[in-house]
């Protein structure tokens, strides 16, 4: 039987495949953390809304899902740390390189069903990815939301991600932005401390705020019970998990934490859901 | 202008203190005030006094072999500075520094130590009020000993 020539081959779709993405840009925000500008090569995956994750291909390595950071006329924006041998190779990808992209997949983030609310966003580390659209969505259609704050957390000084945009939304006047870190050297003006303890510094209505957390697990059981302390309904808290997510599609089972998978319920979850899921451990 | 008294019932510690008790430890404090960089306490130095914050930041540091100067939490408005003045042999644990101008009400811990043993049901209220800042000390120490952000990846 004759070979078939690979550029006549018909086009594979389906759940598993992959669109072609070409790097377009590759920004370093940390050390060992990028940001990579994807644009569609040809056909392009449906538009992501705000929390969805794409799964992204380093090609002959395998894929990681990764959040979405921001999306600009169907260009992807991914925040991604090297902590493996799919994020090493995807962080060390040049412009022109191509990135398979599967998805957008999972829940998101629903800030206009918080219209007429305060909005309070608290982000840990690279948590702060995710939650970048929803910053970006408020200061789009300010007027539609009431008071609205971001505490942001970090390692240290060094460690603190989008600093710039940080700086750019606190010179706004229309959004309380506080940012703590867990150590610093006395040349650091700021904060220290966990960010929890920024909350009785931001002006809120607690029962009538919808709030945003993302960060590490442990971080985000500490906001979410001290936002309920102080009259947050636990109905209005919402968190974006992370497990060990392989096919995206709920079909393997890895995510799964209790009766739901967090690849394809969630990863972004009311508190009331997540709060049982967060007290299964992982074996 | 307003007393010690009234900026001590505007402080969230004191929220729902009667007027009696704030008035007690109201008797034992001074307006100060703190001008940026100023130190203001020096670890194992006798803890003679505390300091509740009004406004501005300050920052509470320990000197490491390596790393040299660390600040390891900063205490803004409606913080408390200073909890070794309760606690035998009351010397300070940590030192401290203003990183901004501050405005604090400075309680003098031997008068006040003095008035909650004359007074149990006051050194009760005042201690169990300490107790929550000492445990939510603690927990944020131990948030901060596991370095959650240190494992978080995208």
């Amino acid at each position: 039987m004759a070979a078939m020539r690979l550029e006549t081959a018909p086009a594979q779709t389906g759940p598993m495949v992959p669109v072609m993405y070409e790097v377009l840009s590759r920004r370093r925000d940390l050390d060992d953390t990028f940001t990579l500008e994807l644009a569609p090569v040809d056909s392009a995956i449906e538009t992501p809304t705000m929390g969805q994750f794409n799964m992204l291909w380093a090609f002959g390595i395998g894929e990681a899902p990764i959040s979405l950071a921001a999306i600009e006329d169907g260009r992807l924006f991914h925040t991604i740390r090297a902590v493996g041998s799919v994020t090493n190779a995807l962080c060390a990808m040049s412009v022109g390189d191509h990135v398979g992209v599967r998805g957008p997949y999972g829940t998101g983030w629903d800030l206009q069903g918080a219209a007429g609310k305060d909005i309070l966003v608290m982000a840990g580390g690279l948590g702060l990815a995710p939650v970048q659209p929803i910053i970006t969505e408020l200061f789009a259609n300010r007027e539609e939301y009431g008071r609205a704050a971001l505490l942001m957390g970090a390692r240290s000084p060094d460690a603190l991600l989008y600093r710039d945009e940080l700086e750019a939304w606190r010179a706004r006047l229309d959004i309380e932005v506080e940012v703590t870190v867990d150590s610093a050297a006395p040349d650091w003006r700021g904060d220290v401390g966990v960010v929890t303890t920024l909350l009785p510094r931001v002006p809120f209505d607690p029962p009538t705020t919808r709030a945003f957390v993302c960060g590490p697990e442990v971080m985000m059981r500490f906001g979410a019970r001290d936002l309920s302390e102080l009259g947050v309904p636990l109905e209005e808290i919402f968190v974006s998990l992370e497990r060990n997510m392989h096919c995206a599609v709920g079909h393997c089972g890895h995510c799964q934490l209790g009766a739901e998978f967090v690849c394809k319920d969630g990863p972004v979850l009311p508190w009331t859901v997540a709060e049982p899921l967060l007290r299964i451990r992982e074996r | 202008m307003k007393s010690i008294h009234d900026l001590l019932g505007e402080h969230p510690f004191f929220e729902g203190l009667p007027p009696e008790s704030l008035d007690l430890i109201a008797g034992c404090g001074v307006n100060v005030h703190f001008r940026e960089d100023q130190h203001i306490i020096d670890e194992n130095a006798p803890a003679d006094h505390f300091w509740v914050v009004r406004t501005g930041r300050v920052a509470l540091e320990i000197n490491t072999p390596r790393k040299g100067l660390q600040t390891i939490q900063t205490i803004g408005p409606g913080g408390l500075l200073g909890v070794s003045w309760l606690i035998p042999p009351h010397r300070w644990t940590f030192g401290a520094s203003a990183v901004a101008p501050t405005s604090a009400i400075e309680i003098d811990a031997a008068c006040l130590r003095g008035k909650c043993e004359a007074d149990h049901d006051l050194g009760y209220e005042l201690m169990k009020r300490f107790a929550v800042v000492v445990r939510d000390r603690l927990q944020a120490t131990r948030l901060q000993l596991t370095d959650l952000y240190g494992s978080y990846a995208s």
